[in-house]
């Protein structure tokens, strides 16, 4: 029950795009088109679920025991940049197809602000490591909704007659807007 | 003069939020107020001067293919020191800004200049440019914070200026709100520019 509430909150309620402004860079960047937002959307999802498991240990092997929570910024940082790293490097020696698909993404995702947050909530809140993960996932679970639903309104967007001005980031801005007022819908659910 | 063109750069030309879209998270995060954004600006701006500052200094002793973990450890060292000097005086600000301000390191603003400026020009010159990228971006949330403030709660910089019993357009300081203001905001500077060719 407790990891139905974080799911649907993590999922719905508190959606990471359109109600906590995190990730913003790739879902104005890479919503052009279905295609890329859903490689996008997975790639989210495996890098997120493994920064949150690996800075979750770093937090409590390493920083805590130590007495050095202040060093929580510079460690993450770090560990999360590393880890594309290496994820990058395993995944071209190990599964080509697989890299093919997502490896295009994966340098952007060192700055993907929904990552280093993600790591950072799940400290805030005072989780423990199942926890983190289901809430790691479900989060990027709500990223993968939020990006593909807008790539989708993209596509067709690109059919319409829209003011000069208005043209690019605007109406997609605006576009954005209205999908968060439709989310807020499911506040108050948990 | 130059330095006249300068902060023209970045606050009109190449405003890093109405022009360059960059640094978006904090920018519809922390702009429910005018003072939050303005806060949230202004720690930005504290990060940039100092990363810029430190770089340029250091740009010949790092070697070129760990230039970026370079740069992201001493970003990262700057916004620690914000975060911990902010929890120290300003604790109020820092509860409402909350997540954003360890998020500092990922804002692509800083990385950003730190590679495209900071590492090829000379110390005054890359502390002029973190001075005027950082304004133009607490600039940027100061008027998306004020813009939504004045619509959402009827007042600017915490001064109320409607009637007490007067409802106002809430939506604007709800997230919804954000990306719209934003979106009209942007298309108005489009706008703008276009007619000055």
């Amino acid at each position: 029950m407790e990891y139905l509430i974080i799911i649907i909150g993590a999922i719905f309620v508190n959606n990471i795009v359109l109600v906590q402004f995190l990730g913003i860079c790739p879902f104005l960047g890479v919503s052009t088109k279905i295609s890329t937002a859903t490689g996008m959307s997975a790639a989210v999802m495996f890098v997120m679920t493994l920064a949150t498991i690996v800075t979750y240990l770093a937090q409590t092997l390493i920083l805590d025991p130590l007495h050095i929570e202040f060093m929580r910024t510079v460690t993450f940082i770090l560990v999360i940049a590393a880890l594309v790293q290496m994820v990058e490097l395993i995944m071209k020696k190990v599964s080509p197809p697989l890299y093919q698909a997502l490896g295009v993404f994966l340098p952007l995702i060192t700055t993907n602000c929904a990552i280093m947050g993600v790591a950072i909530l799940v400290i805030k809140k005072d989780f423990g490591l199942t926890e983190s993960v289901v809430f790691a996932i479900a989060t990027a679970i709500g990223f993968a909704i939020a990006l593909i639903v807008f790539a989708g309104i993209r596509e067709k967007l690109d059919l319409l007659d829209v003011p000069e001005a208005m043209k690019g980031a605007p109406i997609a801005l605006i576009t954005a807007g209205l999908l968060s007022l439709a989310f807020m819908g499911f506040s108050g659910m948990v | 003069m130059k330095i006249g063109k300068e902060f023209y750069k970045g606050f009109i030309k190449e405003n890093p939020v109405f022009v360059l879209l960059l640094g978006m998270c904090p920018t519809l995060g922390v702009t429910g107020t005018a003072v939050n954004g303005l806060g949230m600006g202004l720690a930005t701006t504290a990060v940039l001067i100092g990363s810029n500052a430190v770089i340029s200094m250091i740009k010949n002793l790092i070697p070129e293919k760990v230039r970026i973990p370079v740069f992201i450890v001493v970003i990262a060292s700057f916004v620690t020191i914000i975060e911990l000097t902010m929890a120290a005086y300003l604790p109020d600000l820092n509860d409402q800004l909350g997540l954003f301000i360890p998020l500092i390191v990922v804002n692509c603003i800083i990385l950003g200049r730190a590679e495209a400026f900071a590492s090829k020009n000379g110390v005054g010159a890359s502390i002029l440019d973190g001075v005027v990228m950082g304004l133009g971006f607490a600039f940027a949330l100061t008027l998306l914070g004020s813009v939504r403030e004045i619509l959402g709660f009827g007042s600017i910089f915490g001064v109320r200026f409607v009637a007490e019993e007067a409802s106002t357009m809430l939506l604007f300081i709800l997230p919804p709100g954000a990306f719209i203001s934003l979106g009209i905001l942007t298309a108005a500077i489009n706008k703008l520019s276009m007619k000055k060719g």
